[in-house]
């Protein structure tokens, strides 16, 4: 458990822009009727991904509103969910993985470069243009250590190539995704596969193959289903 | 070694189009209409004899599950079919490569699936972290309702809708009642069971939750036969597996491989071995962080399999194999585990909500070395007032790395409590109260 609270300075209100609220409604249709309670997660989401990454008291109330849920059984999932941002974050927000498996393959040093860099964990650099928490495993264990930065995964990362991204996030160039050192996803390095090698698995020659041992099956059958009427006939 | 032939992931690594036209190409959406023409036990019994053991941690048998929901279903109770995908067990990460590679075949399963049990949706539970597998999912969904493979009035003849739902990052989520109140729209706080979800699950329905690998490796089961998927790994534990092996192995990576495969020929064949060469290897968490670890002697010639690594006292789990070389602070990687779990819980019940903070804090004295060796059987005892004393499993997925590390590595734990004492230090070294 931890212990979340709601920024001390809120902004007066908030609306959801025209096409988020056009988006809601699609979400909520997701759900029987009477069940739109189950929308309030990816409502809230988009409420925080539409005030710059974080979660003000107003729009609770307007998702409690959208809903018919009371004020309360909304604060209650912001407030439970680790991923709802309660005060103002960076422009870019780095998560770092610091879980055993990205602790493993250097999480620690990540952390440090990030002390470095922006400040103790849950601090903003002064022109907004950075901040970072240490978050709990992001499920990109062969990729270790990596960070998530908004919505995005950075992966295979050294507090080297960690620092680049920073710099590059904080200038506001373009970065590259996923992988920092040129896997595809979580293959073995590249040019070091052992498998799925196979084209033949590629070319389309393995589309249908498989409804021989039906075909074998039903010929067997009809034979037996002869046989006996031959029997039969004797 | 399993031959490229018999994988059923194909794009695991994402080197071809996760397309529909891509994945039709290697044998997804092939048939389909031919195996719901089969029948509905066709299908059942198909699942039951192939021996495909849940791929989410517990290993129950999928076949199995799906018999338990209504044959008749109640017009005013419809029944659905809930896939996990909030994969957060730290060391696992292959439903991510699933969704994001290879979606078509978790949305051809989530219809052979829904169709065997009489649901007619599905909703796919994906963790809120997971914005570009989301994304690529939402996307496969979309060319399938398009191609009309999915949807009221498709080609199948099973009228079925897929919906797309995400959470905002609890572990806890990855309970399957913990997720069912989570899609509901509460705190993901799990239920007591019984009533079980197969009676009393989603908004009061008859659902059944299965996690993403056991869906997308359903259609491909009912097209090759139930005999071929038995024909790997041992009695018990058959067909073939994702694993992920991640920490100090050379060439960290997902693969498929069979079960029951040993730990070293995975290792060597698919990671390039262990950092540092084998008499490296310390020890190894070999399903994901809620299972206990194994030392270095154990683990080397084990088959990876339930039935092996719960004989060592361990499991499976998800397949999640955390390899720590002699250079892991063996003490500390167990304690920041620790903090895992106090983080996690979702404060419901005592033992785990104060259990968990506790044990962390203990912990965390212990990797320095700032506690006393009668609290090594202190922090024993509480783990075990934990385990199997709350409501859902978290408790256990608690104590039970911290139990695996007293069971292989009291002797460590010892070594640096005498190196602490054996230094001056200003503040007196306190106890945990009793």
């Amino acid at each position: 458990m931890a212990v979340r609270r709601l920024a001390e300075n809120q902004p007066e209100s908030f609306a959801f822009t025209p096409e988020n609220a056009a988006w809601c409604a699609t979400q909520i249709a997701k759900y029987p009727s009477g069940r739109q309670a189950s929308a309030v997660i990816p409502l809230l989401w988009r409420a925080q991904a539409q005030n710059a990454y974080w979660l003000p008291r107003a729009a609770i109330e307007a998702v409690a509103g959208m809903l018919a849920m009371p004020y309360i059984r909304v604060l209650e999932i912001a407030t439970f969910y680790s991923m709802f941002n309660l005060a103002p974050v960076g422009r870019a927000h780095v998560q770092l993985c610091g879980t055993t498996p990205c602790m493993l393959r250097g999480a620690n040093g990540l952390r440090s470069a990030l002390v470095e860099r922006i400040g103790p964990a849950g601090s903003t650099t002064p022109d907004g243009a950075l901040s970072w928490v240490e978050v709990e495993c992001l499920g990109a264990c062969c990729n270790a250590p990596m960070v998530q930065i908004n919505d995005d995964y950075y992966e295979d990362l050294t507090p080297a190539s960690l620092g680049g991204l920073l710099d590059d996030l904080a200038a506001g160039r373009a970065v590259k995704k996923g992988s920092q050192t040129g896997r595809t996803s979580s293959e073995p390095e590249p040019g070091k596969g052992t498998t799925l090698t196979d084209p033949a698995l590629y070319d389309g020659s393995r589309v249908g193959a498989w409804r021989k041992r039906f075909e074998e099956a039903e010929a067997k059958a009809a034979e037996a289903a002869a046989a006996a009427a031959n029997d039969k006939a004797k | 070694m399993l031959s490229d032939a018999d994988r059923i992931f194909t794009n695991l690594y994402g080197f071809q189009s996760p397309g529909l036209q891509a994945a039709r190409m290697r044998g997804a959406w092939d048939g389909t209409k031919f195996l719901l023409e089969k029948g509905r036990d066709w299908i059942l019994a198909e699942m039951k004899a192939s021996g495909l053991r849940g791929r989410g941690g517990a290993g129950f048998p999928t076949g199995l599950k799906w018999s338990f929901m209504p044959k008749q279903p109640d017009p005013k109770r419809p029944s659905y079919l809930v896939v996990n995908a909030d994969e957060s067990e730290p060391g696992t990460c292959k439903d991510r490569e699933i969704m994001r590679n290879d979606p078509h075949l978790l949305v051809e399963g989530c219809l052979v699936a829904s169709f065997a049990m009489g649901a007619n949706a599905c909703y796919i539970y994906v963790r809120g972290e997971y914005i570009a597998e989301r994304e690529a999912l939402e996307r496969a969904v979309a060319e399938a309702y398009e191609a009309k493979l999915v949807g009221k009035d498709n080609v199948h003849g099973w009228p079925f809708d897929l919906y797309v739902h995400h959470g905002a990052g609890a572990y806890i989520c990855g309970e399957e009642t913990a997720l069912l109140e989570s899609l509901e729209g509460k705190k993901g706080m799990p239920r007591m069971k019984p009533p079980f979800p197969a009676n009393m699950g989603l908004y009061g329905c008859p659902t059944t939750v299965n996690n993403v690998e056991s869906i997308a490796v359903a259609p491909t089961i009912l097209r090759r036969g139930a005999d071929w998927f038995m024909g790997f790994g041992a009695k018990n534990n058959a067909g073939t597996k994702l694993f992920c092996v991640s920490g100090h192995v050379n060439r960290p990576c997902n693969v498929e491989e069979a079960m029951s495969i040993p730990f070293r020929e995975l290792i060597d064949r698919h990671c390039g071995g262990v950092r540092g060469g084998w008499d490296n290897l310390l020890a190894v968490i070999p399903g994901g962080s809620s299972v206990r670890m194994v030392p270095a002697g154990q683990i080397v010639d084990c088959p990876m399999d339930f039935d092996s690594l719960s004989k060592l006292r361990s499991g499976l789990g998800t397949a999640a194999v955390i390899v720590m070389d002699k250079s892991t602070d063996v003490v500390r990687a167990i304690a920041r585990l620790a903090h895992f779990y106090k983080h996690e819980s979702c404060g419901q019940c005592t033992p785990c909500r104060e259990g968990t903070g506790w044990m962390w804090r203990v912990m965390e004295r212990m990797a320095e070395g700032r506690a006393q060796k009668r609290e090594i059987d202190m922090l024993l005892d509480v783990t075990k007032q934990v385990e199997g004393h709350t409501i859902c499993a978290l408790g256990d997925a608690a104590a039970w790395p911290i139990q695996g590390l007293i069971a292989h590595f009291r002797p460590e734990i010892e070594r640096r409590i005498d190196a602490y004492a054996a230094n001056p230090h200003s503040d007196p070294v306190k106890i945990a109260a009793e």
